[in-house]
């Protein structure tokens, strides 16, 4: 499969060098290993999307690319430095959203930004800016319990490109969400990407969302979590409806197929736990 | 007396809005048509009289059963006599000075109460060691009532004002404190992960994420707070004083002038309320941030 040309030569932006993550589990004798060894560059200015059967650690491995936690063993480096916490490079955007209930759409955009040091005249304008690229121009001064699953996610998003991260990390953004807003979200980031040319890491648990967003989709393991594989998805254009594209099948097929017997696994496993 | 050491979880905030409204037509009939204006009145009017319906047949019966002799009037007098009792404690005088001796000595507690019991709540919140210390003291005397520890007070600091504001202080902390304590706890961890990815400290952490998710609980406890400075302070006034609404009540009673005792008890009660309600308003305010 190949690549589309301009983003060979473009360097690896986040390496994650034989990570593995452990917890100790009360009661249990033996540590619990969410990750195991895991090897994966991404490149600079890459839309990745990571897919894995529920419970593989896809959210801890989000988690230790944010700096949140650090890795039991291995490393993670971002333009070759190693990761030593949470900083500005690295903006997150939640599932359920995680806007701050008392703060307006713009004060949430502005929270990054007072973090940041930007002068106060300029946060608004670009609280503004990146309000109205999301598509909320209007609703700037909704507060979040005002704003639809949709709108409150849009401000998220705004809120993570404001304070002008390299790395945008997603941990199933979009889950939450009916399937129509879903779909025009999706096609608003796959603009917001191209745009802005940030590097995305985007979890998630549909293939469908993955092929359709990924220009990369690393399956995982069943716990404990490795990466099983890396799937190039290269189509010639995203315009138009990709999903009726003849190879958009097969992708989804393919990723299908790889995630099948790690469902299996994870099923036997939580099974076998309640049992 | 209520249990006023154990007041942990907040009162529900709505319901002051949550009366009683008869509706006329239930869900299984249809509703009939009628002009939209026309259905909005009659459902405000019908909200407005079920809401004061229980009170104007409470005063009405207040006013009638002595009348009729079904009470003895010498020990309930008829509302129109114990206002009128009222009204002439208001001439004279009497009634602003014993009010004022009470306010002072409430909202006196009362605020050092909140000056006092939401920094003490904050740091135990947020620092597990001051949690640790403090928590088998705490636990202790939130279970003593407030009321056994009278005497005491009084045996240490006399029976003057310091008693009384320190007896008030000490009963409106408790629903400070804890409400405190609760809100800094129970701060949604996303929020705090969230903040903590765009790189923020515990300091700044605590001053833009904990504390103002922790303000309507807190509120929540202020506003018991301020119900508990009447009630308390009621208490301390009738056991000990030479002024205020407690005072009156109890030396009205012991003199026999129960028209008076009356008009003391409707004074704290029109209080009460008025004092309830500034609070719940002030509270509203603080957090319209709050989903309905």
């Amino acid at each position: 499969m190949t690549v589309a040309p301009e983003r060979i030569l473009t360097q690896t932006k986040i390496g994650i060098r034989g990570v593995s993550k452990t917890f100790q589990v009360r009661g249990a004798d033996r540590p619990f290993t969410a990750l195991d060894e895991i090897d994966l560059d991404i490149r600079g200015g890459e839309f990745l999307t990571l897919v894995g059967p529920s419970g593989c650690g896809k959210s801890t491995l989000l988690d230790l690319i944010a700096g949140l936690t650090a890795p039991s063993s291995g490393e993670i480096v971002i333009d070759g430095t190693p990761i030593t916490g949470p900083g500005l490079d690295r903006g997150i955007v939640f599932q359920q959203y995680a806007l701050f209930p008392w703060r307006t759409a713009t004060g949430n955009v502005e929270f990054g930004l007072e973090a940041k040091g930007v002068a106060r005249r300029e946060r608004a304008e670009r609280a503004r800016h990146y309000l109205d690229l999301v598509g909320l121009a209007g609703f700037e001064e909704r507060y979040p319990h005002e704003l639809s699953g949709g709108m409150r996610q849009r401000v998220a998003i705004a809120r993570s490109l404001a304070f002008d991260p390299d790395v945008l990390l997603m941990d199933e953004p979009f889950a939450a969400l009916d399937a129509q807003t879903r779909e025009s979200l999706q096609e608003e980031l796959l603009g917001i990407w191209e745009k802005t040319g940030k590097t995305i890491v985007f979890i998630t648990h549909g293939i469908d969302e993955a092929v359709y967003l990924g220009q990369r989709v690393a399956v995982m393991t069943s716990r404990p979590g490795r990466i099983k594989d890396i799937v190039e998805i290269a189509f010639d254009s995203r315009e138009g409806d990709l999903r009726a594209d003849g190879r958009f099948g097969e992708y989804r097929h393919h990723i299908w197929t790889l995630l099948r017997d790690e469902v299996a696994a994870a099923q036997r496993e939580e099974a076998s736990s309640v049992a | 007396m209520p249990d006023l050491g154990t007041a942990t979880a907040p009162a529900p905030a709505v319901a002051t809005r949550a009366a009683p409204t008869p509706t006329p037509a239930t869900p299984a009939t249809p509703v009939p048509i009628v002009p939209a204006s026309r259905g909005r009145l009659w459902r405000a009017a019908s909200t407005l009289a079920g809401k004061w319906a229980a009170i104007i047949l409470l005063l009405a019966l207040w006013e009638a059963l002595p009348r009729l002799g079904v009470v003895d009037p010498v020990f309930v007098p008829p509302l129109s006599e114990d206002l009128l009792a009222w009204y002439d404690l208001l001439v004279s005088g009497q009634l602003g000075e014993h009010l004022g001796a009470s306010l002072l000595r409430s909202l006196a507690g009362f605020v050092l109460a909140i000056a006092l019991a939401i920094p003490l709540g904050l740091a135990i919140g947020w620092y597990k060691p001051v949690a640790d210390f403090l928590s088998p003291v705490l636990e202790l005397f939130r279970n003593t009532s407030a009321v056994a520890l009278l005497p005491v007070f009084t045996l240490i600091l006399g029976i003057g004002e310091t008693t009384k504001v320190t007896f008030v202080l000490y009963a409106c902390s408790w629903p400070i404190l804890l409400n405190t304590i609760s809100g800094v706890k129970t701060v949604e961890p996303l929020l705090i992960k969230s903040a903590r990815s765009m790189g923020l400290g515990p300091a700044r952490l605590f001053q833009k994420v904990i504390l103002p998710a922790a303000v309507p609980t807190i509120f929540t406890g202020v506003r018991l707070a301020g119900a508990y400075s009447i009630l308390v302070l009621l208490f301390a006034e009738m056991v000990g004083a030479k002024a205020g609404l407690g005072y009156l009540i109890q030396a009205s009673q012991s003199s026999f002038r129960i028209q008076d005792m009356y008009a003391g008890i409707i004074t704290i009660s029109a209080i009460g309320l008025l004092f309830n309600q500034l609070l719940v308003t002030v509270e509203r305010r603080f957090s319209t941030w709050r989903t309905p």
